[in-house]
């Protein structure tokens, strides 16, 4: 038994691939037997694996999911940035450079609304209970827009550690709604064709949460939607610690 | 062979980063800004000129054509280890501040998606295509 877990320690990658393909097996029968094919195969494996994630976080106590248990190693390298951004890049392949040319207006005004309404929110709800200071209120908002952009942003002005926690928190729920619930709300808001797809990454911003939730949805909106997604933190990290901050400072008055 | 495919599809990987990365310092942010964008859009650019000189023959697109089919199981693994317990472990702050942007953002597809006319939507998905 040792030695079986040795092996597949060491083969932690190759191990991964082994997992993964259960998972998805499972899912796509899960799929057709419950839902009749309407939740789609790729939306029930992500939500397993969140799953995991969940019960390798209880279980180990750390900040990687499933990838903290020694035996799953692998799921880590696996779904990293490297292989995840490879991944994304290649379903670029065929994509109609037209289409992206038709919505780049919408995609643009779509990143900056969606900077502007995450700090917004982010702000409101922290001054809504007793943050009511400038640094705190841009770094929640900050969170509110990714969880990478709430922490860069409370480090660059100095927030207490409990509030870029709770940016980090507001972020990664975020990441998760977008991965569960973007199948759900897609025939609501019109999610089904490129343009559309390219507005919503923009708006939503959370890379690992469109592509997530877009491959759920239907995995050729993917490209259009990741495209405008990629832009999003490094906007936010260049408006939260300036021009949004700045704008509360004015409004809060120090 | 393959191998050209996966590696013209990495080097656009990398040069796009690369890219995205000098953006992110010439911005004065600690962040990439859009790298995975630059490179889907040399990705797009450098394929379509090689397919059209005739230089990306059938085989080497399957370099390509592998990675786009495993996206959905990176994907997988990459919600498999997301920490998932402290996104729900925020308390209230945390929650309405998530659930309020995510909202918030997702009304407003409809709206920013109208920007230069409404788009059809794409013809339905073969069953076994997904």
């Amino acid at each position: 038994m040792e030695m079986i877990t040795d092996i597949l320690v060491k083969n932690g990658l190759v191990f991964a691939f082994v997992t993964v393909g259960v998972v998805m097996w499972l899912s796509y029968q899960l799929s057709d037997r419950l839902s009749a094919g309407r939740l789609h195969g790729s939306a029930v494996a992500i939500i397993i694996g969140l799953v995991l994630a969940w019960i390798g976080g209880i279980a180990t106590g750390g900040s990687r999911g499933l990838a903290d248990v020694p035996l799953f190693t692998g799921i880590g390298l696996m779904g990293g940035a490297m292989l995840r951004d490879l991944a994304i890049v290649s379903t670029a392949y065929g994509v109609d450079i037209r289409e992206i040319r038709k919505a780049g207006a919408a995609g643009i005004a779509a990143l900056a609304l969606g900077i502007v309404m995450s700090f917004v929110v982010g702000a409101l709800v922290a001054a809504a209970f007793g943050y009511t200071d400038a640094v705190s209120m841009a770094t929640i908002g900050g969170g509110a827009a990714t969880y990478i952009v709430g922490p860069v942003t409370g480090t660059a002005l100095g927030a207490s550690s409990e509030v870029i926690a709770l940016s980090v928190a507001a972020g990664l729920l975020k990441a998760v709604l977008v991965m569960i619930g973007t199948p759900f709300v897609a025939p609501l808001i019109g999610l089904n064709n490129p343009k559309s797809a390219m507005a919503y990454g923009g708006l939503m911003g959370t890379t690992s949460g469109v592509a997530g939730g877009l491959a759920a949805t239907d995995k050729r909106l993917v490209p259009y939607g990741a495209m405008t997604a990629t832009f999003y933190t490094g906007l936010g990290c260049l408006l939260g610690p300036s021009v949004m901050y700045l704008a509360l400072l004015a409004i809060t008055g120090g | 062979m393959i191998i050209y495919g996966v590696a013209a599809l990495a080097a656009c990987h990398l040069a796009g980063v690369i890219l995205g990365d000098l953006l992110g310092i010439i911005l004065g942010v600690q962040s990439n800004v859009g790298g995975v964008g630059f490179a889907m859009l040399l990705l797009i650019v450098v394929t379509d000129w090689l397919r059209r000189t005739g230089r990306l023959p059938a085989l080497s697109e399957q370099g390509i054509l592998f990675w786009s089919a495993m996206y959905i199981p990176i994907v997988v693994a990459m919600a498999a280890q997301q920490n998932v317990v402290a996104a729900l472990a925020g308390g209230p702050i945390a929650i309405i501040a998530g659930v309020g942007a995510t909202a918030v953002c997702m009304a407003l597809v409809p709206v920013v998606a109208r920007i230069g006319g409404q788009d059809e939507p794409l013809p339905p998905l073969m069953a076994q295509e997904a």
